[in-house]
Order: C-alpha cells, then structure tokens, then sequence
C-alpha cells in the first residue's frame, strides 16, 4: 500500500459502506452551488491581491527589492501576492479534487463564508497597516511586512525552525517514551503504584519552566536542558493516563485471554496496552500543549537558537514584523505536528471508529 | 463415545460474600463426572451457580473445599486445553474478526505454524467476507461465532460455554446451535454447555445437570437417547421437556416465566 493511499485510508471516517441517504440526510450540493461557493472562497482574496495591486501607496514606507536566486528580484508586495495566489490555486485545487465527492463538497463550502473574510481582512490591514500606515508602528506592521523576514533571512529563519523542531522531537521522543513506560509499569504492578504514583500526582502539577534553574546548571548544554525541561512536560500527563488506560482494562479481557494460553507478557503488550491506546493518546495530546508553551518560553528564557530565540532577539531592536514572522511559523509548524500526530492516532485507534462519539 | 472420565467434581463448595457482607452460597456440594467426548449442558435459573462452576472447571476461580480434576490431575490454573466461551462481549474490542480469532494461536506462541487454521476456521463458522470487520460491526450472533471459533482454534480437550447464545434471538440461536453441533462431531471436543434454556439443552446434550438455587447443587442428571438431529416438536423431546421444567419450577419458590417460547 503506498504513503498516500494510507494517508487516505487514515483520513476516511467509516471504512465500512456508508449509510444510504435518508430522512435527515444531509442535502447534495448542487454543481451551480458548488461553483459559486468556491467562487466565493477565493473571492476575498482576490479583493486583497487586487487592493495590494491597486491603492496607491500613500503612507512613506520603504518597500525594497531583494535578490531571490540568481537573477529575480522581489519585494514584500510581490511575495505577498505570490503567496495570497498561491493560497488561491491551493483553494480551487481542493475545489477541482472535491468536485465528484458530495461529503468533500459540503465540507469544502462549509467553510467559505470563513475563507471570503479571511481575505478580507487581509485587504482592509494591507490598507491601514501598510499602504496609509494608520496602525500603531512598529507594533502593527501591515501583512505584507511580515512577510519581509522571509525575504531578508530565509537561511536563518530556517536554522532556528530547524532548532525548535530538533528540540520538540528530541524532548517528545525521551518524554513520551519515558511516560509510557512509567506508565505501564504503574499501572500493572501495584508496588510501583504504591511508590511512585504520589511523586508523580504532586510533580505533576508543577509547571515543567519551574525546573529551568536546575536544568541549565545540571545539565551541561542549554539544548540538553531544554529537552530535559520538554521531557518532563510530555512524561508527566502521558505517564498518568497510561497508568488509568492500563488499570481500567476489564477484568473479563484478561480472563478470556488467560483461558486462552496467555501468559503474562501478552496480557501486558496485547491486552493492557491496546486497551490504554486511547488514553495513552489523549495524554499526548494533553502533553503537547504544556510541551509547545515550555518550548518557547524556553527558548526565549536561555537558548542560542529556535523560533522563541528569534522572537527575543527582534523584540530587541523592535522588528516587531519578525516577531509576527515567528507566531506565523509557530502556528503552522505546530499545527502540522498536531495533524501528524492525529494521523497516527485515527491509524492506531481505527477500531474505535464508530464505537465511541467523536 | 468411550466412558472414560475427562472431569470429575467432587464436593465443590463455593460461597461469595456480596458488597452487604451477606454469604452467598454459590455453590454446595456439587459433584459431576463429566466423559471424554461428550455434551453435557448445565441447566438453572439464573443466579444459581452455573457461571460459578464453569470458572471453577476452566481454572479462572478456585473453589473451598472439594477438588476439580482433569484427566485425573487437580485445575490449579486456566489452561489453553479447556477453551472457554463467555456469556457475552468477550471479543477483543481493537481486533478483527481475524485477529481475534488467531488471538488463541498468537497466545500460545503458535501463530506462525497454524495460520492456516485461522482461515479454515472463519470458514466453519461462515464469517468470510467480515475477516477484517471490528467486533462493533458484527451482530450479536456473529459475535459469539467468533468467540466460538476463537477458543475451538486451540484444539481443546474440553470446550466450556457460558450461556454463548442466551443474549440471542431463537432464529440465530438454532443456526448456532447447529454449528455447535457440527463443530463437536468434527473435532469430538468434549462440550460443557451452560444455559438456561430447555430446548437448547435438549436438542444439544447427550446428558443434562439441572441445577437448583440458593444453596446452588445438581440435583438431577438427565439422559437424553435421541438421535441427530432432533425434532424440537418429537413426543420424546417434549416429555422430556416437561420433565426438566417441572424439576426447576419446583426448586425455584417463584417460577419463572421465561422457559416458555
Ligand atoms: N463475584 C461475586 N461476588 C459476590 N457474589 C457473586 C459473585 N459472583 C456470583 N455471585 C453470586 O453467586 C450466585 C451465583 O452466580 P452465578 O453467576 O454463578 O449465576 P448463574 O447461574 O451463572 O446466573 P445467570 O444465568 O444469570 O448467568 C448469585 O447469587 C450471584 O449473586
Ligand atoms: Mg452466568
């Protein structure tokens, strides 16, 4: 099976057939209805490409060209339009892709209204923030001028992505390895529950930064405190859950498997642990948002890299645009990581599907 | 079928204290010889100790006082040689029908030799075309095929069956007791059935333990000499019937309707 249709198949809500469509069924969406939604997608931004093109520059902003490859040479305005049409084609190429599917259609048009005020939004900041400059500077810069960093330092804004990502994957893999293992061993051997479930109860209230003295002396790197600081954020709520998904598997699964000729290791890894997945990846979640707020503030607090490093160093000489530049790629890149994740999960746990609500 | 002795009860007390600290005797005084290749029901109302002697036979519980012998040695722990089918929702809720099936295999660290059988055996239950489905997708019925199909994969000396088909309706009930049937005759598995229907135990058993309540005890073995397959209607059958029914609305103070069909 190739990447892509598992991706699909994870992506799919039933595997089974669907219901036949009746009373209370959702409406087809009609091709005429169809076209104009989608028309009406990209509208806004249209309007705001259009804006950007056409109002005239009033406010004195310095717009410079920069030298993108060997011979393009483009400003903030150029990359901006390039970017709202390239946001257009991916739009009406979700669009062409949804076209022969109803369930894609209406999730497709569900969200228009939504995409047209985006675009319009857009169109009405470039007015004020850049082209009159009626915004508080340097706090608001326009959309286009957030952009700018990516023009100016691309190589740089990419190292310290590069940073913040090494970081999180080094902190989420000890973490979360660590948590599911304490995990387990709490939640199958009552001795260890005795011993280790209180430290666990009252450490884990307490928010993972509060270590950061002891981590930066104790540690011999910043980069190795700061994962240690992320590891602790991901091993105390996954640890826990772990432990209640694993103590919570029925007493009559264990029976038929032992009936069975189990022993006590595929009562561990084949009864308990495919029970605890749920939980295991609720803890995750739950982990995730402690472990993106610690990421940053640590990395402004005591790091010589990572997209919170960026936003201080900015902060600094009042590039506020940088700073935006830096909230832009923190929402998209943790966005992404939260799909990636909620991939796996849909793979891992497909036979819930349709046994709970979701 | 031999007169050899595959199980044999002797004096078995169980007593459980509930949450209102009351004993509950379980069971008193129990004894049952039970021979290699044969099927024998278990019959009671409900509550009178039934599931409690099946867990004690399969090795899940022990008992006060009396012993449980198999193939003349005492059950101190479940074994792979006594398949157990529990009353209902025993399936492995994040396995196919396929997995879990192969699960008995996969336990017993056999999996790679014997895959074959996994086939073989969705087969004998007429479950092809749902290998891949999850136990939430399939019915009832389906259900308790494959919690059949998953303890007869290990090749048991004895399958123990806790009221498998008690949650089901009459239609689906007589097309799983036909399979049983078919399954016993292929594989000469000695079959302990409990339920607490009748019929089922008639049309089923070559010999039948009724059981009474409070405190729970055989207190009659029944021979059944019909030949396959039985006519449900048959005067024989019926008697019989009436028979057996009798016997348990005399031991229950309060008689329970729910015998009738
Ligand atoms: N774990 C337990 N703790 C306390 N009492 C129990 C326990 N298990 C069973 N009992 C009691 O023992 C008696 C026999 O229970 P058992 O489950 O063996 O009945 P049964 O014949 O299988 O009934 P049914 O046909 O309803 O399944 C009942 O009165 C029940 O309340
Ligand atoms: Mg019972």
């Amino acid at each position: 099976m190739s990447y892509f249709s598992k991706i699909r198949e994870a992506l799919q809500k039933e595997p089974q057939a669907r219901p036949l469509p009746g009373r209370g069924a959702p409406q087809n969406v009609s091709n005429l209805r169809f076209t104009t939604l989608t028309v009406f997608t990209v509208l806004g931004l249209i309007a705001a490409i259009v804006v950007n093109r056409t109002v005239p520059q009033i406010a004195d902003v310095e717009i410079e060209p920069y030298r993108v490859g060997a011979s393009l040479d483009i400003n903030i305005n150029g990359l901006y339009v390039s970017v709202l049409s390239g946001v257009i084609l991916l739009y009406l190429g979700i669009a062409v892709f949804s076209f022969l599917d109803q369930d894609r259609r209406r999730k497709f048009i569900e969200r228009a209204p939504f995409r047209f005020a985006v675009g319009l939004v857009l169109a009405v900041w470039d007015v004020l923030g850049t082209k009159f400059l009626l915004l508080p500077q340097p706090f608001f810069p326009g959309p286009a001028r957030i952009l700018e960093p990516f023009l100016m330092e691309p190589g740089y804004i990419l190292q310290q992505i590069l940073y913040s990502l090494r970081l999180f994957a080094c902190g989420f893999v000890i973490g979360a390895s660590a948590g599911i293992l304490t995990g387990i061993l709490i939640g199958w051997f009552p001795k260890v529950y005795y011993w280790v479930q209180p430290v666990l109860k009252i450490s884990g209230v307490i928010p993972a930064v509060a270590w950061m003295p002891f981590a930066l002396t104790l540690l011999p790197t910043p980069f190795g405190a700061a994962v240690f600081l992320i590891t602790i954020c991901q091993w105390f709520p996954i640890a826990s859950l772990t432990a209640q998904g694993i103590q919570s598997t029925p007493k009559t699964h264990f029976e038929v498997a032992r009936t069975l000729g189990a022993k006590t290791p595929y009562l561990v890894f084949r009864v308990a642990i495919p029970h605890a997945m749920p939980q295991i990846f609720t803890g995750i979640s739950i982990a995730n948002g402690f472990t993106f707020t610690t990421l940053v503030m640590v990395e402004m607090m005591g790091q010589p890299g990572g997209l919170g490093y960026y936003i201080n160093a900015s902060k600094v000489w009042s590039a506020y645009y940088k700073v935006f530049a830096a909230i832009l790629i923190m929402a998209i890149l943790f966005s992404l990581i939260l799909w990636v994740l909620s991939l796996v999960e849909s793979r891992v746990l497909r036979w819930q599907r349709g046994l709970v609500k979701q | 079928m031999s007169t050899e002795t595959i199980l044999e009860i002797k004096h078995v007390d169980r007593t459980y204290i509930d949450t209102n600290d009351n004993t509950v005797e379980a069971l008193r005084d129990v004894s049952l010889t039970v021979r290699r290749g044969e099927f024998i029901s278990i019959i009671g109302s409900s509550g009178c100790g039934k599931t409690t002697l099946l867990r004690l036979i399969a090795g899940l519980d022990a008992p006060e006082a009396g012993s449980l012998r198999i193939d003349g040695a005492e059950i101190t722990g479940t074994d792979p040689h006594r398949g157990y089918v529990f009353q209902q929702g025993s399936l492995f809720p994040w396995l196919t029908v396929q997995q879990n099936i192969a699960s008995g295999l996969k336990a017993r660290h056999v999996y790679r030799r014997q895959k074959a059988d996994v086939a073989e055996y969705i087969e004998l239950i007429g479950m092809r075309g749902f290998e891949k489905s999850y136990p939430h997708q399939i019915s009832g019925g389906m259900a308790q095929r494959v919690a059949i199909a998953r303890a007869l994969i290990n090749r048991p000396d004895a399958l123990l069956l806790d009221d498998p088909m008690g949650a089901l309706d009459s239609f689906t009930r007589a097309d799983i007791q036909d399979k049983l049937l078919e399954l016993w005759r292929r594989d000469k598995t000695t079959m302990i059935l409990v339920t607490h229907d009748v019929d089922e135990a008639i049309y089923l058993s070559d010999r039948i333990a009724v059981m009474t309540p409070r405190p729970g005890k055989i207190s009659e073995i029944k021979e059944v000499k019909l030949p396959h397959p039985r006519d449900r209607g048959g005067a024989e059958f019926l008697s019989l019937r009436r028979d057996i029914l009798e016997k348990l609305h005399l031991a229950s103070a309060h008689p329970e309707p729910e015998y009738s069909i």
